[in-house]
């Protein structure tokens, strides 16, 4: 007999799971911190289009968003399938935008407006007259940067 | 006989890892990793009243008209045009250095004027965006492959401010006009 055998059957350790707690809470901490709660719940149905030449939008405390596109299924019979915009959490006039932007500079600090972009969501089906009445909108107000937002991927 | 101070039970942490998972799940349900993406552009100020119209001193050969109607078409410097051809149309434009009289005198004085109607399709309008944004991509890179041997994007801000002397990216946007009828 070897010095070394042991005797008997050997039994397979089980694994330790007394860091699994702790393993598990790393993860919730990862995912508490990035993670970016859905504030707006849409009313239009946006595809954005597809680019090819995108830029990633920093800072996103920074950004207004501004939806155009037509009525969900559900809102159709009342709102009709025509492009709308929305703004926030309801549909909104052309005239209603100047307002929006300047509710949102109100909530930043001064320091920040100028840093301000405004994210243009809209369906790749709709129409340059509805985005084109938006953008002189957005002269008027002075949020001159703007984002047009898209899909990467090309047609 | 048993102390007088009685000693505190001990919590159970066995169930800890359960709570954990369950607020982790919730977390990794909720949680939305996209970024938005999207073509960055700025918008001219609005003009102002007495404001003089400068124009009459770019001349028409550095102006690369872009037109496009309501039915989605190109109309690029009086031709009819495909989008797939206008990335190398912008370029060959910007890039011209005098060698064409009637195209651009050089990258810098380079204009594309791009105008739509008010019945294009917003796709139309962006792709048409993005191939020209395409086109000063792809001679910003070729230039700084020229220069410094590497991509534009790889370069440091130095690098790329000499980079986008060389090519400013200029395009401006008419007032659109409303000629396709609807809306």
């Amino acid at each position: 007999m070897s010095k070394f055998r042991k005797e008997g059957k050997k039994e397979m350790p089980g694994v330790s799971t007394a860091s699994l707690p702790d393993i598990v809470f790393m993860l919730l901490f990862f995912f508490m911190v990035t993670t970016v709660m859905r504030e707006t719940t849409l009313f239009v149905n946006v595809t954005t289009p597809k680019a090819t030449e995108i830029k990633k939008l920093k800072k996103k405390s920074l950004v207004s968003y501004i939806y155009i596109g037509s009525p969900i299924k559900r809102l159709q019979a009342a709102y009709g399938s025509a492009p709308r915009i929305q703004l926030n959490d309801a549909f909104a006039s052309v005239d209603e935008i100047q307002e929006f932007i300047a509710t949102e500079r109100e909530a930043r600090h001064e320091q920040e407006i100028p840093y301000m972009t405004t994210s243009i969501k809209a369906d790749e089906t709709a129409k340059m007259g509805i985005i084109t009445d938006v953008k002189q909108e957005l002269r008027k107000a002075n949020a001159l940067k703007i984002n047009y937002s898209t899909r990467k991927g090309t047609y | 006989m048993a102390s007088k101070r009685r000693s505190l039970p001990e919590i159970n942490a066995g169930s800890m890892a359960d709570i954990a998972f369950l607020l982790l799940i919730f977390f990794l349900v909720t949680t939305t990793m996209d970024q938005d993406t999207g073509i960055a552009r700025k918008l001219p100020p609005m003009p102002e009243e007495e404001m003089q119209e400068d124009d009459s001193q770019i001349h028409a050969k550095n102006i690369y008209v872009v037109l496009i109607n309501a039915h989605n078409q190109l109309l690029v410097e009086g031709e009819l045009m495909d989008i797939s051809q206008l990335k190398d149309g912008a370029k060959k434009f910007i890039n011209n250095n005098g060698v064409n009289p009637n195209s651009s005198e050089n990258p810098e004085k380079a204009i594309i004027s791009l105008q739509n109607d008010r019945g294009t399709e917003y796709m139309t309008y962006i792709r048409v965006q993005n191939e020209l944004a395409a086109a000063y991509t792809d001679l910003r890179n070729n230039a700084s492959f020229k220069k410094f041997g590497e991509t534009y994007a790889a370069l440091n801000k130095t690098q790329q401010k000499e980079i986008k002397k060389m090519y400013p990216q200029k395009i401006s946007e008419a007032e659109p006009k409303n000629i396709g009828g609807n809306e």
